[in-house]
């Protein structure tokens, strides 16, 4: 087999909206340093693509810095650290001006200025939007902008499979060119990652089909801890076959949310009294994690329906009218009316809770830099933490812009620090190589069937660390995902081919799924508490005492996570309640 | 409803030196199934061999484009019902080198979109204080060209680009258009230079398949046609009246 590799400075693994900002942050700090940017899918494919509703940023007179983060920090139930909060608000709005500047098509007042829309958990109307497909515009605003650096090489179609770390420094990656079958060692002076969330460990999930935590698995597996990875955001409302997100600006527009009676059935979770018009913080635009969860008291309650993929409940926006859906809402009646045959302006919607968004992910400071000297992350799949135990609506868009380029700012500086590389790098690649051909690339034999291991998976993670949690179903889920990893070991991949594998990719993904499935799992066995996303029915309150800190988790000489803690930085705002509807 | 339906899957591996061909297969037939979920029901459970992109599975990613009975679709938006009671052909978007089974080379695009500068020019990018104004008026001039998705399927449809594949082609016009057209860009001109030797341009005869076959109405056939009036106009002005500068 041939050895090849490419030289960088900067190396970022990952080209959504996060990967993107870094990669323009870094042409901008210096023209000199040589970018390189690997894909597994070309750029504008990237998850970021599929957001709708918004970006939040303060930019209105009524607003304020502190409301916005204060809005953060309580509809994350106080896990978030709060010097990154200060700073995330802080840097939003000139953030956000500068996409602006850069030609994403924001929707306009009449005067010309943006506009902003109210989102769930956001006191005041901060949310930016560009019409229903917001994640679209900035992500082909930012792919394209990012055309005119030359200095940034892109590797399309490119998957990464570890880091290459020598000397105690993450010095660049092996990656496998997924249309010809080559695997190369891309050496840099400094490596971000930026290859979004995990979705795909879970069965009902607004994500797509690429969001299978690979960054968060090659960063574990070098020895960087995953942080707060027992918190997984549901959103509310998901259409059951397909998980498409049927956006909370439905509800912002005064969509309601009916049982099998017909019945607003969140007013019996105190979330606050039905109103006809919208109330912000209330009702429907009351939290995620708390909406999530009341639909399996009322499921529990008998009082959803059941349908071919489980059951749902209503989503109605009847009452708005034809005018208001085909303007304020386009999108939504398009895939309703695409993917489910409905038509929103007549019929009610089936929904249900899917898998939205990880607040967790790789252990980052304000700076975007982990614990591994030249390794940086942003973005979904890293842990900062502005997302606490429950991500507010809107609030990720912007941080892929404020992280995304602080990592790429760091980045940057890292590696104008940095003389060559170490020797020690193309031994590590050679391993890889050979890693690669033994379990994957040229292996024979095997019985079990991709398809197979990851049904199984979900199956062990909707009963096990589903919306709500005990320590005996969590413990089984541990031992049931132990018996999948076993099995992984004698996967069947049937294509052999060189030339665009995408059975060999998606084996490669499943790998890194488990990894991730684990760590969640052990990460919300060892949290004894109820906070957020994280709702444990046998200890079903909040534990500050004990529990406001970080899990971290590690992954031990045997492949297994173990936990650690890391205490919540809070700089002016007590941890106070979670307080909706009033 | 019958409960059985026969997909005929363009199949091609380079490596195996084996001539194209087309297999079938038989899969159920449900309701609120796509033709993307009935390639997946194929990889998980008849043959994992079968190489195609997607991603998103709602119509946004644009990575999911073939010819569905001959004509370039989103497999992703595509129900099955619709297109009893088979055979259903899948092959390749057309018009481009082929990688592997259902996937395409795309990297003519991506040179291209880069030629024509799809970013704002501007003498100087302001400071990130304030926005740039914009009415809902003025960006409604160009949202629709900026609604492109990158999914090729105009590329497919497009007769000359079928002939000379050196034209820039429908997606990259519209997106050249959408920053033209966008009141916050001075960059006209420096895009006009990418395009004014364009010789495909002119052999575009505005049958419009790339607009029909757009499934974001994109209308890419009326971005060439301002441009070419745009452009005859430019080049009579820019060689009469040197000092009249666009924008
Ligand atoms: C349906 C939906 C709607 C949403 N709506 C909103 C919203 O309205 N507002 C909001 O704030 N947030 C929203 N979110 C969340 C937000 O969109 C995401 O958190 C965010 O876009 C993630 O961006 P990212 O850049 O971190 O990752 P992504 O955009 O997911 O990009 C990841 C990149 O990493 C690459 N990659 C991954 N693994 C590898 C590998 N092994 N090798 C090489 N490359 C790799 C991928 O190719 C890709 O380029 C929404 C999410 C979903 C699912
Ligand atoms: S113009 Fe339409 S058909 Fe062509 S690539 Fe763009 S979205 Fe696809
Ligand atoms: S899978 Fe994304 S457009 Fe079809």
């Amino acid at each position: 087999m041939d050895h090849i590799s490419y030289e960088s400075d900067v190396l970022i693994i990952g080209a959504g909206g996060a990967g993107l900002r870094a990669a323009i942050a870094v042409s901008e700090k210096d023209p000199k340093l040589k970018i390189s940017i690997i894909s597994k899918v070309y750029p504008m494919r990237s998850h970021t693509v599929s957001a709708e509703g918004g970006a939040a940023a303060v930019i209105k007179d009524n607003d304020s810095l502190d409301d916005h983060a204060y809005d953060t920090i309580s509809g994350g139930d106080w896990m978030t650290d709060q010097d990154a909060v200060e700073i995330f608000v802080r840097e939003a709005p000139k953030e956000m001006i500068r996409l602006e500047h850069w030609g994403c098509p924001w929707s306009r007042q009449k005067d010309g200025k943006v506009a902003v829309r109210p989102f769930g958990g956001m006191k005041k109307k901060r949310t930016w939007f560009a019409a229903d497909k917001t994640g679209f515009h900035m992500l082909h605003t930012l792919f394209q902008t990012s055309l005119k650096y030359s200095q940034i090489q892109r590797f399309d179609e490119w998957f990464v499979t570890r880091l290459l770390v020598d000397d105690g420094r993450c010095q660049g990656a092996v990656a496998l060119e997924i249309s010809t079958g080559q695997i190369a060692a891309i050496k840099a002076k400094s490596v971000i990652i930026c290859s979004g969330g995990a979705g795909k460990v879970f069965p009902f999930t607004t994500n797509a089909n690429i969001k299978t935590g690979d960054g968060m698995a090659i960063a574990y597996r070098a020895g960087v801890p995953l942080k707060d990875m027992e918190f997984v955001q549901y959103h509310p409302t998901g259409l059951p076959f397909t998980g498409i997100l049927i956006t909370e600006a439905c509800r912002a527009e005064g969509g309601h949310l009916l049982n099998k009676n017909g019945y607003r059935y969140l007013q019996d979770y105190d979330l606050g009294k039905p109103e006809p018009r919208p109330v912000l913080r209330s009702m429907e635009l009351g939290p995620r994690d708390r909406l999530s969860q009341a639909f399996v008291q009322e499921r529990e309650k008998g009082q959803t329906l059941e349908g071919p993929y489980g059951d749902y409940v209503h989503l109605d926006l009847r009452h708005l009218g034809k005018k208001i859906i085909n303007e304020k809402l386009p999108f939504v009646r398009e895939l309703c009316l695409k993917y489910e045959n409905i038509d929103p302006i007549k019929e009610m919607i089936p929904v249900r809770p899917v898998v939205h968004y990880m607040m967790g992910g790789i252990d980052t400071d304000i700076h975007g830099a982990t614990a591994l000297s030249g390794l940086f992350a942003a973005g979904e799949c890293a842990c900062v933490s502005i997302n606490g135990a429950n991500r507010l609506g809107s609030n990720s868009l912007t941080e892929l812009l404020v992280f995304g380029a602080r990592a790429g700012e760091s980045a940057a500086n890292f590696a104008l620090n940095q003389n060559g590389s170490s020797k020690g790098l193309d031994f590590l690649y050679k391993n890889e190589l050979k890693r690669l051909n033994k379990q994957f690339l040229n292996r024979t034999g095997g019985t079990e069937k991709i398809v197979d291991i990851r049904k199984a998976m979900h199956h062990v993670m909707e009963n096990g660390a589903g919306i709500y949690r005990t320590e005996v179903a969590l413990s089984d889920a541990q031992n049931e995902i132990q018996e999948l990893k076993s099995k992984f070991k004698n996967l069947r991949i049937s294509d052999t081919s060189k030339t665009f594998n995408t059975e060999l990719v998606g084996s490669l993904e499943l790998s890194c799924l488990l990894d991730i499935a684990e760590s969640v799992i052990q990460s919300a066995l060892f949290r004894k508490e109820s906070r957020g996303s994280h709702q444990r029915s046998d200890f079903k309150n909040r534990d500050d005492a004990n529990y406001l800190s970080h899990s971290l988790a590690y992954r031990n000489k045997n492949g297994a996570p173990e936990i650690k803690y890391q205490p919540v930085a809070i700089t002016k705002w007590p941890p106070g309640e979670r307080i909706y509807g009033k | 409803m019958a409960d059985k339906i026969t997909l005929e899957v363009f199949r091609y591996r380079p490596d195996d030196n084996s001539e194209p061909s087309f297999q079938k297969y038989m899969i159920p037939l449900q309701r609120d199934w796509v033709i993307l979920d009935a390639l997946n029901y194929i990889k998980d459970h008849i043959d994992g061999t079968l190489s195609y992109r997607w991603s998103c599975r709602m119509g946004i990613c644009g990575s999911c484009g073939m010819m569905v009975n001959e004509k370039p679709v989103l497999t992703c938006a595509a129900f099955l019902e619709n297109l009893i009671p088979g055979p259903v052909r899948i092959e390749p978007l057309e018009n481009f080198p082929v990688v592997r089974d259902l996937v395409i080379d795309m990297r003519d695009f991506l040179e291209k979109l880069k030629r024509v500068k799809p970013w704002i020019i501007r003498e100087q990018e302001d400071p990130a204080i304030e926005e740039y104004k914009q009415t809902p008026d003025q960006l409604a001039d160009f949202k629709q060209y900026s609604m492109c998705i990158n999914c090729m399927l105009c590329y497919s449809a497009c007769p000359v680009y079928g002939l000379e594949p050196e034209f820039t082609g429908p997606a990259v016009i519209a997106l050249a258009q959408r920053y033209n057209m966008d009141n916050r860009d001075h960059g006209n001109s420096a895009r006009m230079d990418a395009l004014s030797d364009e010789s495909g341009m002119w052999q575009c005869t505005f049958i419009g398949d790339c607009s029909k076959v757009c499934p974001k109405k994109v209308d890419p056939a009326g971005a060439i046609q301002r441009y070419k009036v745009h452009g005859a106009n430019t080049w009579w002005k820019n060689l009469l009246l040197p000092w009249a500068k666009d924008k």
